[in-house]
């Protein structure tokens, strides 16, 4: 009998540290992806500059890798996300704190409670299908505007990735404007502030590092995403502010050259990952700059 | 109180009222945008579903024309996906919340899941491109898209985990732990069964994420048009988001409109699956207050 019971938990034992084991491998999936990351861009973008100076990929006006004369001047992708982004900004940004606002500050529950789901609906939304909304409703839309607009063009993509990412601002910031203490509020309401005094003196300075963060974070989601732009931006890569023209993303274009037969190994396959890795190391970048920020606001309190 | 203080007094409550109603509005905006995204693709769609579009093959005349191949496509790369995500996802979490000691490297892991979150889908893409692809010579095939996919979705399925296992009481661990279990037979047997539906309401989401993700499987090299049925992991395939992607793109202005119809498909299919995530959370929520 005690032998039984030694022996099981000799077996106990082991079992525990084979788990143990298990369990620590699969922690290191996580390192493992992002060393797998850094790895499929790197080693073809570095190919890539063997071929084509580091100086003209980031100086160059001319993005032709295609055509001859090929130019690998990536500004213009890069100006192209950039009028996107711009785009989608003033959308998301006014509209998501407004709502982020309401929400925290003003709504009655019952309204915080039936509305709230309905922004997370919002959010779960496929980018395909702000994309096709894009494509068939508001650039006719814009059309009928200004009809010299290009079927595929900058502003109408801008608006659908806007619209996408309100709910990211929203979310993020009603969490922090929820997390101030209301000893804050009541202070200002006894000094005889409005809602609207308690609000933007208050509340909004308080949680001003998360709300900060929640723009950073909308907008590093707005250069990543792809099928919005790839859908309704257009692919022609150029230098312009005018967000009525067809332009090209970084995102875009590697969808189009995704869709199309890019032989493996050649320099418009290594132009992929030249391209991928901007992408990544401009989010990136965002991404940890809104962590600070975030984490700011987290020492405050 | 003078008239010019009570002036200000007055204005100062004007403004925000009319605030008050701005930030409603803000907040309408996203409502009125669902509705009209709604009703337009229901409008645009609807006259194109059929029995024969769920049942029909892709093809040039527009009455033809199905998604069949994308619905199977669909379903076998996040059957696979999620077959792939949810051991190593759920895994990592109990790792992490159980196992981990609180040191810098755990601190390191924790921080580099969350960069991962925030890595846009497309070079998740180039990921499955470059090692699933071409270094485990996977080819453009469903399996290649379904681990590109489960890496896609880790981060977010290891997140919810890892807050749902946090939620279990300490109470009910010590007591486990005060009975002589292991660390293993306590998670077994006790923080797994507790946070089992908060792991399964996360993980339906991020499963939900991936059906409607097309940019990663467009690099990964899923193909634009399919006429024949996926068998098996090592076929290739197309899903729904690029089959509506590539309908949406044609120049014809009823493909447009069957790439509404695809859109319908795909949003019910979201809908049914998020709805068993919506059901397994208010379960929950129940069992919480007994």
């Amino acid at each position: 009998m005690r032998r039984i019971e030694f022996e099981g938990k000799e077996r106990m034992n082991r079992l525990e540290k084979i788990v143990k084991v298990i369990l620590t491998i699969l922690g290191l999936i996580s390192i493992f992806t992002t060393i797998g990351i850094i790895f499929s861009l790197f080693e073809e973008t570095l190919m890539f500059f063997k071929e084509v100076s580091i100086v003209e990929f980031l100086t160059g006006t001319k993005w032709t890798p295609l055509l001859e004369p090929t130019h690998f001047g990536v500004l213009p992708l890069v100006a192209g996300t950039m009028l996107i982004v711009v785009i989608a900004a003033f959308i998301s940004i006014p509209i998501g704190l407004g709502s982020a606002i309401y929400l925290s500050e003003y709504a009655p529950k019952k309204v915080r409670k039936i509305l709230k789901p309905v922004l997370e609906v919002l959010a779960g939304v496929p980018s395909i299908v702000y994309g096709y909304f894009a494509l068939t409703a508001i650039t006719p839309f814009i059309r009928n505007i200004f009809p010299e607009t290009s079927v595929y063009n900058a502003l109408s993509a801008g608006i659908a990735v806007g619209i996408m990412t309100i709910p990211l601002v929203s979310s993020m910031s009603e969490d922090a404007m929820m997390a101030v203490p209301d000893s804050l509020r009541n202070g200002a309401y006894a000094l005889g502030a409005t809602k609207l005094e308690v609000t933007k003196d208050v509340v909004i300075p308080t949680a001003m590092s998360s709300i900060v963060a929640s723009f950073i974070l909308a907008i590093s989601r707005a250069i990543g995403e792809t099928m919005i732009v790839a859908m309704a931006a257009g692919s022609t890569p150029k230098l312009t502010f005018n967000p009525l023209e067809s332009i090209q993303t970084m995102t875009g274009y590697i969808v189009q050259i995704s869709m199309g037969d890019v032989p493996y190994g050649s320099l418009a396959y290594k132009t992929l990952f030249a391209v991928g890795t901007l992408l990544f190391l401009m989010t990136f970048t965002l991404n940890v700059i809104s962590r600070y920020f975030v984490r700011k606001y987290r020492r405050a309190y | 109180m003078n008239s010019e203080e009570l002036r200000r007094l007055k204005r100062r409550k004007m403004l925000n009222s009319i605030m008050h109603v701005i930030f409603l509005a803000c907040t309408l905006f996203g409502v009125v945008v669902l509705a009209i995204l709604m009703l337009d693709i229901l409008r645009k769609g609807i006259p194109w579903l059929s029995l024969d579009f769920l049942k029909n093959f892709p093809s040039r005349f527009p009455r033809k024309s199905g998604i069949y191949p994308a619905l199977l496509g669909s379903l076998w790369v996040i059957l696979l996906t999620a077959l792939i995500a949810f051991p190593v996802g759920v895994g990592t979490a109990i790792y992490l919340e159980e196992y981990a000691e609180d040191n810098k490297f755990t601190e390191f892991i924790k921080l580099n899941i969350a960069n991962l979150a925030g890595v846009p889908s497309i070079i998740y893409g180039m990921l499955g491109l470059a090692v699933f692809v071409r270094l485990f010579s996977m080819g453009r095939t469903i399996l290649a898209a379904a681990f590109t996919m489960a890496i896609l979705i880790l981060p977010i399925i290891i997140i919810s985990s890892q807050e749902a296992i946090k939620s279990v009481p300490s109470s009910l661990k010590q007591a486990s732990y005060a009975l002589g279990t292991t660390k293993w037979q306590t998670v077994t047997g006790v923080i797994l069964p507790y946070a089992l539906p908060g792991i399964l309401t996360g993980s339906i989401l991020a499963v939900s994420r991936a059906l409607g993700e097309a940019a990663p499987l467009i690099v990964v090299g899923a193909l634009a048009y399919v006429s024949f049925i996926p068998k098996g992991p090592l076929d290739q395939f197309t899903v729904l988001p690029i089959q509506i992607f590539n309908w949406a793109g044609m120049p014809k202005k009823e493909f447009q409109d069957i790439a509404a119809a695809g859109i319908i498909v795909l949003l019910v299919i979201l809908l049914g699956v998020n709805s068993v995530a919506i059901i397994l959370r208010n379960k929950y929520q129940i069992r919480m207050k007994d």
